[in-house]
């Protein structure tokens, strides 16, 4: 039954549906009020058994988690931005430990410049974690993919992280079909660990190993992930049949048939994309999107498949390797070296930059036109960029650029429509 | 509280063994039915004290939970040497996470098990002076203000020695670490004002907080059967001399975690809901020479050019200890038992 509901509540709901047994919770934005819903759903006792901890920091939530699921319990948290910075070192050791903690990642940039808006530079942060990573492209696919992370995460003793774009989901309000607790129960099998701390059956976790292990160690934590390659289609077919709706997977495409050129994104602005590429439909241009859902473990070989016709691949990133260009991008290019395409880089939406669709037309125009630069920053002032570039060169104590460049926007920023 | 004082003359250390004792009296060690909770084998140095710390009070929390026990480890010392893949000496349930996180890692374990209705699984953390007063400090302090059911030891042998013998913030004023090197003026680690991680326990008025060194095994273990005996967040902060770290002898371990107590440089108390309840007197009020002579990172103090300063200093440190705790008790003849102040 579709309601009226803020993404963040929906998730909340989603996540209790799923009865975790021990959430820790430490506020960010924009994770706040997924945290804040489930703690209202615990302390009033609708959801039951679970422990509801307010740590003192995000690394204490995921070492809170790591601890929770080391000991048998499903074990939930959520973050965002600085947050998931800050405990990076318990994201990656809950991963080493093959614990299945499942983690929101409300997207958000890191600073500095502080800023709290979206885009996708923390979830590029964790890439290398040995964490799955989901991004959902609506409200109700991040309500859905986290029933279907628990479940992954639990086969598989992997943990899953299900990225929403900061505020333009977790914040929008609309139709969600959240899913009901007796279809979550029957998709959703009780945990049962893989390993746990018990002392009728005492085991050592986390030991030191060195030279002699590692790579297998490592090599094994690569193994489960492929595995979940083969995982994440069936559970979406399997959630599909429960629930009656399509969710997940490792990638969708849009109008992609025929086309020629198609533009690769995470999250939501695929949607903008999909409107996008309608309007550039109409002017009989051939272009399609793929959206990816499944970023980590990426999922080459449907990559390919999806794009072994084209002429051009755009991919639309949230996120850059400062000093070198796309992040996606650098995967999509590894699945496609064939060099049968030319493959284009689109950084934008970077703090919460609006990602707007007449930008994204008159990109895919470019590109159609085979006019667009390897590496495109949408929307990009370069006139303030050259000015603060200046103010450099003549002075060495030139001061703050984030300062200066506020400064010579004024206090607000109008960002121009060009027509 | 009260304890019937049991009075020991049978050799000058005071250590008495369990055979002089009643069957009630003797330790948990003595036991052949003990845990070996950390078992033989482990790569531990010669002499090294927080082994043995470790040891004892690990056992004593398995006698009092009748077995249920989980125990959470920071990285360090205890930690590398006991788990040289493929092996480990842990014979209970044992999590390492990272160095910093075991107290949250433990208050995880304890909301695991509460959540699944077993309660009667207690969970102990540990680590050394470096993940606990350093590294490990915001998230015990975060343990502590929530009042956990853990609790959480830390095995205090002054300094980083896992890494190599890098000063950390309990390292105390003068001591020669490898990022306190005894060159310069003021040789050693600074006289600061120092991180008393007791007194911050007891200050965020948890439950139970104790000191004890592995001079006194009958007194750890009894603190440590005492800790379990409360519900929350507890805190028992054992002194563990490190033959390599300190440069004294391995066979000196004990004796210099004796005189540590014995010149009122580490006072042993234990404080329960905030306030200190007892205090282990000074049994013969020892000058700090004996105890700073014996170990090689006070070795700057003495020889050629003596620094009788700053050894002046460092009992000034002791005998402030002595008046703030009241460590000559009652009878500071040498027989007496511990004082009980509530």
């Amino acid at each position: 039954m579709q309601r009226q509901i803020e993404g963040s509540r929906a998730v909340a709901e989603a996540v209790a549906a799923c009865r975790p047994e021990v959430v820790c919770a430490y506020p960010i934005s924009p994770q706040t009020h997924i945290i804040e819903a489930v703690g209202v759903m615990v302390k009033s006792g609708s959801l039951s058994p679970c422990e509801f901890i307010n740590v003192e920091s995000e690394f204490a939530a995921m070492s809170g988690a790591i601890g929770a699921s080391a000991a048998g319990a499903r074990a939930y948290t959520a973050t965002a931005s600085q947050g998931l910075l800050f405990m990076m070192e318990a994201v990656y050791n809950a991963s080493g430990l093959g614990l299945p903690i499942v983690m929101t990642l409300a997207n958000r940039a890191i600073g500095a410049p502080i800023n709290i808006w979206n885009d996708h530079s923390d979830a590029m942060a964790a890439r290398d974690s040995g964490w799955i990573q989901l991004f959902a492209e609506t409200n109700q696919e991040a309500a859905d993919l986290h029933v279907q992370a628990f479940r992954l995460a639990e086969e598989l003793s992997v943990p899953v992280m299900v990225c929403m774009d900061g505020f333009i989901l977790t914040h929008a309000v609309e139709g969600i079909d959240v899913p009901a607790p007796a279809d979550v129960d029957s998709f959703l099998p009780t945990y049962e660990p893989r390993q746990a701390l018990d002392p009728q059956d005492p085991v050592s976790i986390g030991a030191m190993v060195g030279p002699d292990a590692f790579e297998e160690v490592r090599y094994l934590a690569h193994l489960r992930q492929l595995d979940a390659l083969e995982r994440i289609p069936t559970l979406a077919a399997e959630f599909a049949q429960v629930f009656g709706r399509p969710s997940g997977g490792l990638l969708h495409t849009y109008r992609a048939e025929d086309a020629e050129t198609i533009v690769v994104a995470l999250g939501s602005v695929l949607g903008t994309i999909k409107d996008a590429v309608d309007r550039r439909r109409e002017v009989g241009e051939r272009v399609g999107v793929l959206g990816i859902t499944a970023f980590r473990p990426f999922p080459r070989e449907a990559v390919w498949d999806a794009l072994s016709g084209v002429r051009r691949i755009v991919v639309v990133e949230k996120a850059f390797s400062i000093g070198f260009g796309g992040v996606l991008s650098t995967d999509v290019a590894m699945a496609t070296h064939d060099g049968h395409c030319s493959l284009r880089t689109v950084v934008a939406g970077l703090g919460g930059r609006p990602i707007t669709s007449l930008a994204l037309e008159q990109m895919l125009a470019a590109a159609t036109r085979d006019e667009l630069d390897p590496l495109t920053f949408l929307d990009l002032d370069h006139g303030v960029v050259e000015r603060e570039r200046a103010r450099m060169s003549v002075t060495r104590r030139s001061g703050p650029s984030a300062e200066n460049v506020l400064r010579d926007l004024g206090t607000t920023r109008v960002v121009e429509e060009v027509p | 509280m009260t304890r019937q004082p049991v009075r020991f003359y049978q050799v000058g250390s005071f250590a008495a063994g369990n055979r002089l004792l009643s069957d009630a009296d003797r330790t948990v060690q003595s036991d052949s039915h003990r845990t070996n909770s950390l078992d033989s084998g482990h790569r531990a140095c010669q002499g090294c004290g927080e082994a043995l710390g470790a040891r004892y009070a690990l056992d004593a929390a398995m006698r009092a939970t009748q077995g249920q026990l989980v125990a959470v480890n920071a990285t360090g010392c205890l930690e590398v040497f006991s788990t040289p893949y493929p092996e480990t000496s842990w014979r209970i349930p044992w999590l390492h996470s990272l160095f910093g996180n075991a107290p949250a890692v433990a208050t995880g374990v304890a909301a695991a098990m509460k959540v699944k209705g077993r309660s009667d699984v207690r969970v102990v953390a540990q680590a050394g002076d470096g993940g606990a007063v350093d590294i490990g400090f915001g998230c015990l302090s975060g343990m502590f203000e929530r009042n956990d059911d853990v609790l959480f030891i830390c095995y205090d042998n002054e300094a980083y020695m896992n890494t190599g013998v890098q000063r950390s913030g309990a390292t105390p004023p003068a001591v020669r670490t490898a990022t306190t090197e005894a060159v310069g003026r003021e040789p050693g680690n600074v006289f600061g004002q120092g991180k008393d991680l007791p007194r911050l326990a007891m200050a965020h008025d948890i439950p139970y907080v104790a000191t004890a060194t592995v001079a006194d095994l009958h007194d750890l273990e009894e603190k440590v059967e005492r800790a379990m005996e409360f519900r929350g967040a507890r805190y028992l902060h054992i002194l563990v001399p490190c033959p390599l770290g300190w440069g004294s002898s391995p066979s000196d371990t004990i004796n210099v975690a004796r005189l540590a107590k014995e010149t009122g440089l580490f006072p042993v108390y234990e404080a329960v809901d905030g306030g200190i309840t007892a205090v282990s007197p000074i049994r013969h009020r020892t000058p700090v020479e004996a105890y700073l002579s014996i170990q090689g990172r006070y070795a700057h103090l003495f020889g050629e050019h003596p620094r009788s300063d700053i050894i002046a200093r460092i009992q000034a440190i002791a005998d402030s200890n002595i008046s703030a705790y009241g460590l000559l008790g009652d009878d500071a003849d040498g027989v007496g038992s511990e004082k009980v102040l509530a």
